[in-house]
């Protein structure tokens, strides 16, 4: 027995569930299919971050529009997911590190991200527990963090609840497309749409070369921490020029931080910490914020994401297969995305084109085999 | 063979005779415990100098006691013995541990996890109050630091360590101002048969319930505590008795225990695989007969691979060490092996009827009500955990503990779910009208218990 729908979802992390939102509240027939349960990988154990500042300024466009969304969520999902406005910290250890941060600002004033460049002497005023090696800092008060473990959950029940089909646990064990539609099977059941969306993060370099185009998508395990709570004082959200520590505290007390890599293996799936970058991120959390020394750990995590040899996702049409839209390989730091991502999946199927630039995500920007 | 790096975490009675097996094949095996000495939870030790005889502070095992202890004694400096160390992660090859200030790495080739157990709660309201103790810290209170936890005491659970540990109390000068065992007294009277497997033991409870009887202790079996009350401390506890009536006992001080769980962390972060053993109520790994796992080079012994008692964590250390000499090529004492194997083969017989004896009050823990706290760590209640489970829940609903755990933060925090997993999945079970068992476990994560940050990496 086959289903017709108007396009199939595949992979429920925080682009598919969006996804699904947007276009069911379009009025979309809409069927999404997760491996396990919605957000259980990248999208659901990654660092919560809610983060614009310092990112590419090809992706700036896509945060700015995801940022939107974040400050409509309880509207649209009936939570915030633990959303805050904390501001969020990018701090410079070296001169190297500080001119990066001065030349950042340009690339925020013509995306119009609010941002100001704080030097050594006002930083330490305003946040005066940060360690000696830090020399600058770059403030966005417009960012935060939230619980990522609540948003794609949220956002698939807010797709049901518009008419969405969510199916967890049902790995697409085949997906072909007979020259009309995409057809999806699973359990002896079958999913037919014109349109597949290829929201599966690091598998879904599997789907792109399934369909012709493979890109060189490794698989990404952050490794990240949490302490036993402590009195609140480290109200912003906070990272450094590199990326090798990165560090926020929830009002509950507790201060969560990451940096460097656990181990996975994606065919699994299965992902573990790395106690020698549990060790490190402790060493560098403790340089950003001395205070730090001797608190405890009181769990550490990670989870799989896809990562591009750029950096960039690939969000766009296939170069292959009329139909079919990928979104994947967030490469780290797609959970702020997310809502923003599934918005724009929404309006390239209903409405043939965003205003969001897609051209540097293209699939065929890395030229790899005879697809392109 | 003499090459080979054996790594055994624990010195409990299992713990001590494993590496007593290994070191007599002429290994020196890296044994690594979290305590500053020998002997484990169930025969911890003293401070130094103090004068209670063993017989004072083990009672009728006194003399198993001072046997584990010699033997560990007289092992520390044939081993790589490591005192104070919490092993907080392992991973193929290799324990990740923490001692005396400092992260080491401890290379092995095959390891015997002999981790111990630990209590089960039910979260009675009230339970986070000042005064209330589980069951076996007002056991080692006494033990161990020669100090009772209150004047007037009540104790509530069920399990033989309610009876020792209130009669314990009573022998110390303590007032018990009530005993109440959650199980009916038909209940352990149909357990009887099985139990008499085991006559010395068997024998040994009924003179425990004697001499509490017989010193006028209130003594309710088949009762339901209903609260423990007081402002900033516990004044009283509120129970129903058999006939449903209630009572309001005062007191200074709860003892408070429902069995036992393993403390299987370590066996769960190396990727022993668990199922649920549905007479004990607990999630086991699985593990042969002889103490291997479906993991290479990974042996499980004594109560943190299922609860079975002090008697039998002896007889299995030892034949997990045999185990891992077997798998290694070496010399066996195949009359030796034999003779634990009988010993072991006897034991799930009289295990099953002492679970079936005093089992885990499920109902009562699935009844917690819902203002009560049921991780206290997160402060998470009970009404917050059965709301979590209601598909109209914001999230969706959870149809697991992991998935509650993801939504209402229940098992995240410093306990990581060590006291309230058990009770969590028995209110999350009854609240989605499933098995326990299909609400499944709490996956772990490095590291076991807290390891503080330091301002170096390690090593």
């Amino acid at each position: 027995m086959s289903t017709a729908h108007d396009v199939l979802i595949l992979g429920g992390g925080g682009a598919g569930c969006s996804a699904a939102l947007h276009l069911a509240r379009r009025g979309a027939r809409v069927v999404l299919f997760e491996r396990g349960l919605v957000g259980s990988q990248a999208s659901g154990v990654n660092y919560g971050g809610v983060r614009q500042n310092g990112r590419h300024p090809a992706e700036l466009p896509i945060a700015r529009r995801a940022r939107e969304i974040w400050a409509r969520l309880p509207e649209l999902i009936g939570t915030d997911a633990e959303f805050e406005v904390t501001g969020h910290l990018k701090l410079a250890r070296s001169a190297e590190e500080e001119a990066e941060l001065a030349g950042y600002m340009e690339v925020a004033r013509a995306h119009d991200l609010p941002l100001e460049l704080i030097g050594s002497n006002r930083l330490r005023e305003r946040w005066p527990w940060l360690g000696p090696r830090v020399v600058a800092g770059a403030f966005a008060p417009e960012d935060g963090a939230a619980n990522p473990r609540l948003l794609a959950p949220a956002l698939a029940r807010a797709a049901r609840a518009k008419g969405a089909e969510i199916n967890e646990r049902t790995p697409v064990e085949q997906i072909a497309h007979d020259g009309a539609d995409f057809v999806v099977t699973h359990g002896g059941r079958t999913w037919r749409a014109p349109v597949a969306l290829n929201c599966m993060g690091y598998w879904g370099g599997t789907i792109a070369a399934r369909f012709g185009e493979a890109v060189p998508v490794a698989p990404l395990a952050p490794n990240m921490l949490v302490s036993e709570p402590i009195p609140y004082f480290i109200e912003p959200n906070m990272g450094v020029v590199g990326g090798d520590v990165y560090l926020r505290q929830i009002r509950r007390g507790n201060v969560i931080f990451g940096g460097g890599r656990g181990a996975s293996d994606p065919a699994v799936p299965w992902a573990r910490p790395l106690p020698e970058s549990t060790l490190a991120a402790m060493a560098r959390a403790v340089e950003l914020v001395p205070r730090l020394a001797g608190i405890h750990v009181i769990r550490s995590w990670t989870g799989i994401d896809g990562e591009m040899p750029d950096g960039l996702p690939v969000i766009g049409p296939s170069r292959t297969t009329p139909g079919l839209i990928h979104a994947f390989g967030f490469s780290g730091h797609g959970f702020m995305l997310g809502p923003g991502i599934g918005a724009i999946l929404a309006e390239l199927v209903l409405d043939g084109r965003t205003d969001v630039p897609l051209e540097p995500f293209r699939i065929d920007r890395f030229a790899l085999g005879s697809a392109t | 063979m003499t090459a080979m790096t054996v790594a055994v975490v624990g010195a409990g009675p299992s713990g001590t005779r494993a590496v007593e097996v290994l070191v007599r094949a002429g290994l020196r095996p890296v044994w690594v415990e979290e305590a500053p000495a020998t002997g484990g939870r169930i025969y911890q030790r003293p401070p130094a100098g103090t004068t209670r005889s063993p017989r004072d502070l083990y009672g009728t095992e006194g003399a198993k006691a001072e046997a584990i202890h010699a033997a560990g004694d007289r092992l520390r400096a044939a081993s790589d013995w490591r005192p104070g160390t919490l092993a907080w992660n392992i991973r193929p090859g290799v324990l990740d541990t923490f001692r005396a200030g400092r992260h080491e790495t401890v290379a092995f080739d095959r390891a015997i996890l002999c981790t111990g157990a630990m209590e089960r709660i039910v979260p009675v309201p009230g339970w986070t109050l000042p005064g209330v103790f589980t069951l076996g810290a007002a056991q080692i209170a006494l033990k161990a630091q020669g100090v009772a936890i209150g004047s007037r005491v009540a104790f509530i659970g069920t399990g033989p360590l309610l009876w020792l540990t209130a009669t314990q109390y009573l022998k110390a000068g303590a007032a018990v101002a009530l005993v109440l065992d959650t199980t009916p007294l038909r209940t352990k009277a149909r357990a009887a048969a099985g139990l008499l497997a085991d006559p010395a033991t068997f024998a040994k409870g009924l003179a425990l319930v004697a001499r509490l009887h017989l010193a006028g202790v209130r003594v309710i079996e088949g009762g339901t505590p209903v609260a423990l009350e007081g402002t900033d401390a516990v004044e009283a506890v509120r129970v129903r008795d058999r006939r449903g009536r209630e009572h309001r006992i005062a007191c200074d001080a709860v003892g408070l225990g429902f069995g036992l769980k393993p403390e299987s962390q370590l066996a769960d972060l190396a990727g022993v695989p668990f199922r649920f053993e549905a007479i004990e109520r607990n999630w086991v790994p699985e593990r042969d007969r002889a103490g291997r796992t479906p993991v290479a080079g990974l042996y499980l012994a004594g109560d943190g691979a299922g609860i079975a008692g002090a008697d039998a964590a002896e007889l299995a250390g030892a034949r997990a060490a045999w185990a891992v000499l077997e798998d290694a090529g070496a010399a066996l004492d195949a009359a030796e092996i034999a003779r634990l194997d009988r010993a072991l083969a006897r034991l799930p017989r009289v295990r099953a009827a002492l679970e079936r004896a005093f089992p885990y009050p499920s109902a009562l823990a699935a009844r917690t009500p819902d203002a009560t706290i049921v991780c206290r760590c997160e402060a998470i209640t009970a009404g917050e955990l059965r709301a979590a489970a209601r598909a109209s829940h914001v999230t969706g609903g959870a149809a697991e503990v992991n998935r509650a755990k993801a939504f209402t933060r229940v098992g995240m925090g410093r306990c990581q779910g060590r006291v309230c997993g058990p009770p969590a999945a028995e209110i999350l079970a009854d609240a989605l009208g499933c098995d326990v068992a299909a609400v499944g476990r709490l996956r772990g994560q490095p590291p076991v218990k807290p390891i503080p940050i330091l301002a170096e990496a390690a090593e």
